[in-house]
């Protein structure tokens, strides 16, 4: 197993926490994690982009680099369209893109329906699960998402199941 | 139990200080360096480890002088900062180095190749070869946390400070780690045994102290064992840190291993002669690959083999991202270089104050009030003051205040005297600002002083500010106009700045200091209830972007020149400032 992932977004999105949720649901399917992230400035409103390698299982190759080279990621989560943009040129040839724009998934317009915008992130995952992308089965991100949310579980696991349902339906 | 977490590369570290039985922990936040202390305070607190004493101090010499302390009496100790906190600590670290110390004593300095998050791209290792003291480069949040305790045995074996120094991509990685837990460490008491002529040493004394540092130095030196691969390959690549981890992926991936050694360097200084020696012996051809200074290869002194940052083969500023690594050692040894997609050229977000954010009101205004000043600013969240206009100068923590007094003598008498107004942050004035203050006053300098107090210290993540009352701190400067006022009334606070512009510029009387107090609205522990005020666009709105240009908040934006401005529901936090801002009253509450 070694899937690179990229995920782009702006300050604020909660980038980070995707990240996270992915990056534990791969350490409770005992896989290795090696991730970048951006801290500081660019947190205030600017492009924040995490690299996330997981690895491991088999025996093919480990990581050592924390990031990812342009043409090497397997997948593109981009929280916002300028991401995909920016951050486009990372994917493979034959990568997979998942883009928060009105074409393929609207996920900010869903996470608003649930009430609060802020939840777009969790709407945009659950959507990549559905779309089967990533390493891990829905489930495994379904169960990393709840033990992260504290009290915000009930609300994160819904917008996890809207974005989800955008697949399905 | 040993169990398996993911850390970021600062937890990792945080970890390692406490599984290795550290007592005494200091830091000043800064990025990349902040949640080292961030998860140790946090850690104290739920593992109940009372045998630790961690503090936020005031600024980074302090913090490194009240560790050092600890050290002296026999604890192990660590201090920690970004780079340029090293800067502030480096007079005490140059005095370290000679008198040593009894405990293990860390100084974890963390440098940001780029820069992502800082003013240079400087290599804290150069400070460890010029204070003489050894310093180790960790490739990974692991190995970061692994050096934690090569750091303490080093540092109690030779009684010497040692360097930790870690990377933004080090510090800002996450990885799988194990975690051992620690037990409860036997707890040492501190002695201190009194010795003048070390601890309190004069110039005769630190001559000897010199021969002794440089003595434990040789040692440490002829200790460091680097291992060379033996496959004969007669090209060789010393890489350590971050670069190595991106060197040895590609060298993985180009299957270079048989034709190349790839040689790892933990302790990039003191570099022992004889390694050294045998690198140039065994190879035809060497390339160092390091961040960000030439800290390895300046120590060979026969460089006709060596190629990296000074000779060009590496490029001699910015971060060696994993594709630069690859092209370099691709051309290095003449590969055809790898034909990878290029970005688009797009311009990036600038990142912007916070929807809501107390200080955006305060340029606004100061720009408003003194439209043709010059701005000195300083380093925090309210370095952004710059996409207002309203900050013209960064130069490094406290500046703002004696650059604010250096402005005034290099224009005083000159009859177009600009007005000159600084902005500092809570934490920077108490960090470096309180003796320009004192040195302004006594000088004689005239200038408006705007103290943005948000009671936290917000860029880097939220530390604590001393709870002492800036206003009090202040007066007993010698300033003798303070006012406090609420940057979210920006009627009044306009007032209250025109009658600082009056103290200080009209009526010559001296430095006019204005508070302006609200709690930042990103600090979850802020006890504070902001107004929620919903606003709209109103017909009136003719898109002449005066809002957009000069206020700034993120949630408004003009889609398209000449038509109505738009405010984002989901960023807008209704704070209801911009209400007073539009001129043409287009930005209507809703009732
Ligand atoms: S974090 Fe706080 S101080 Fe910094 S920009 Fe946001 S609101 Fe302002
Ligand atoms: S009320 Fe106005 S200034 Fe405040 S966050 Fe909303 S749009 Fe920005």
């Amino acid at each position: 197993m070694r899937q690179q992932i990229i995920l782009s977004g702006l300050g604020g999105q909660g980038v980070l926490f995707a990240t996270r949720i992915i990056a534990a649901t791969a350490l409770d399917m005992n896989l290795h994690v090696l991730s970048s992230e951006t801290h500081g400035m660019a947190q205030r409103g600017g492009n924040v982009v995490c690299h996330l390698k997981v690895f491991g299982g088999n025996g093919e190759g480990v990581f050592t680099s924390p990031m990812i080279r342009p043409g090497m990621a397997d997948v593109l989560l981009a929280f916002h369209p300028e991401g995909a943009k920016l951050h486009g040129h990372f994917l493979k040839k034959g990568g997979v893109l998942i883009c928060n724009d009105t074409k393929m998934i609207d996920a900010t317009g869903i996470a608003l329906k649930l009430g609060n915008g802020l939840l777009t992130n969790i709407v945009l995952l659950g959507y990549a699960a559905a779309r089967k992308c990533l390493f891990c089965e829905a489930d495994s991100l379904r169960k990393a998402l709840q033990n992260a949310s504290g009290p915000r579980a009930e609300e994160n696991l819904r917008a996890f199941e809207a974005g989800f349902m955008e697949v399905t339906s | 139990m040993a169990e398996r977490k993911i850390l970021l590369g600062n937890e990792a570290i945080a970890y390692g200080l406490i599984e290795e039985g550290c007592r005494i922990a200091a830091s000043y936040p800064g990025t990349p360096a902040s949640e080292i202390m961030g998860t140790l305070v946090r850690l104290k607190d739920s593992e109940s480890i009372e045998w630790l004493h961690v503090e936020w101090s005031i600024n980074e010499k302090v913090a490194f002088e009240t560790a050092l302390a600890g050290a002296y009496s026999g604890l192990r100790s660590a201090v920690m900062m970004k780079q340029v906190g090293l800067n502030v600590a480096s007079d005490p670290l140059m005095s370290a180095a000679y008198t040593g110390v009894k405990g293990g004593f860390t100084i974890i300095s963390a440098d940001d190749p780029g820069p992502h998050s800082s003013q240079t791209e400087q290599d804290s290792r150069f400070y460890a070869m010029l204070a003489k003291i050894p310093v180790l480069d960790p490739s990974s949040p692991e190995e970061a946390k692994n050096m934690v305790s090569t750091a303490f045995a080093t540092s109690e074996k030779y009684e010497i400070p040692v360097m930790i120094r870690p990377t933004t991509r080090v510090c800002h990685a996450r990885q799988d780690v194990i975690v051992k837990g620690y037990q409860h460490v036997e707890t040492k008491s501190p002695t201190f045994e009194k010795n003048p002529s070390r601890w309190a040493a004069t110039p005769k004394f630190r001559f000897l102290l010199h021969k002794q540092l440089n003595e434990k130095l040789r040692e440490i030196a002829s200790a460091n064992e680097i291992s060379i691969p033996g496959n004969g390959s007669t090209t060789c690549i010393l890489a350590s840190g971050v670069a190595w981890a991106n060197a040895k992926e590609v060298m993985d991936e180009l299957n270079l291993h048989d034709r190349v050694h790839l040689i790892k360097v933990n302790m990039p200084y003191p570099l022992p002669d004889s390694f050294l020696k045998t690198v140039l012996n065994a190879h035809q051809k060497v390339l160092v690959l390091e961040e960000t200074y030439p800290v390895i290869e300046y120590q060979f002194r026969d460089r006709q083999k060596v190629s990296g940052r000074l000779d060009g083969t590496v490029p001699s500023q910015g971060e060696l991202l994993p594709e630069k690594i690859e092209d370099i050692i691709r051309s290095w040894l003449g590969i055809e270089q790898a034909k990878r997609p290029v970005p688009e050229d797009l311009p990036t977000r600038r990142p912007t104050l916070c929807p809501g954010c107390g200080h955006r009101p305060v340029f606004y205004a100061i720009r408003k009030v003194f439209p043709k000043g010059i701005y000195p600013g300083d380093i925090g969240c309210y370095t952004l003051g710059i996409n207002i206009g309203a900050v013209d100068t960064v130069l490094c923590m406290g500046a703002s205040i004696a650059q604010a007094a250096g402005f005034f003598h290099s224009f005083n008498g000159n009859d177009k005297m600009p007005p000159i107004v600084a902005t500092i942050g809570d934490s920077t004035f108490f960090h470096a600002g309180i003796p320009p203050l004192i040195n302004g006053v006594v000088q004689g300098a005239r200038f408006v002083l705007v103290i943005l107090d948000n009671r936290t210290t917000a860029m880097t993540g939220h530390q604590p500010i001393p709870p002492i009352s800036i206003e009090n701190m202040v007066r007993a400067c010698g300033v003798e106009f303070v006012r406090v006022a609420d940057p979210y009334d920006l009627k009044s606070l306009e007032e209250i700045l025109k009658e600082a512009g009056k103290y200080a510029f009209e009526d010559k009387k001296g430095i006019a200091v204005v508070i302006a107090r609200k709690p930042c609205r990103m600090d979850r522990r802020a006890q504070h209830r902001f107004p929620e005020i919903e606003v709209f666009i109103t017909d009136e709105c003719n898109g002449c972007g005066y809002c957009v240009e000069r206020f700034e908040c993120p949630a408004i934006s003009l889609p398209k020149k000449k038509e109505p401005a738009v405010i984002d529901p989901v960023l807008c936090v209704r704070c209801g400032v911009c209400v007073d801002v539009c001129p043409f009253e287009a930005i209507g509450v809703k009732k």
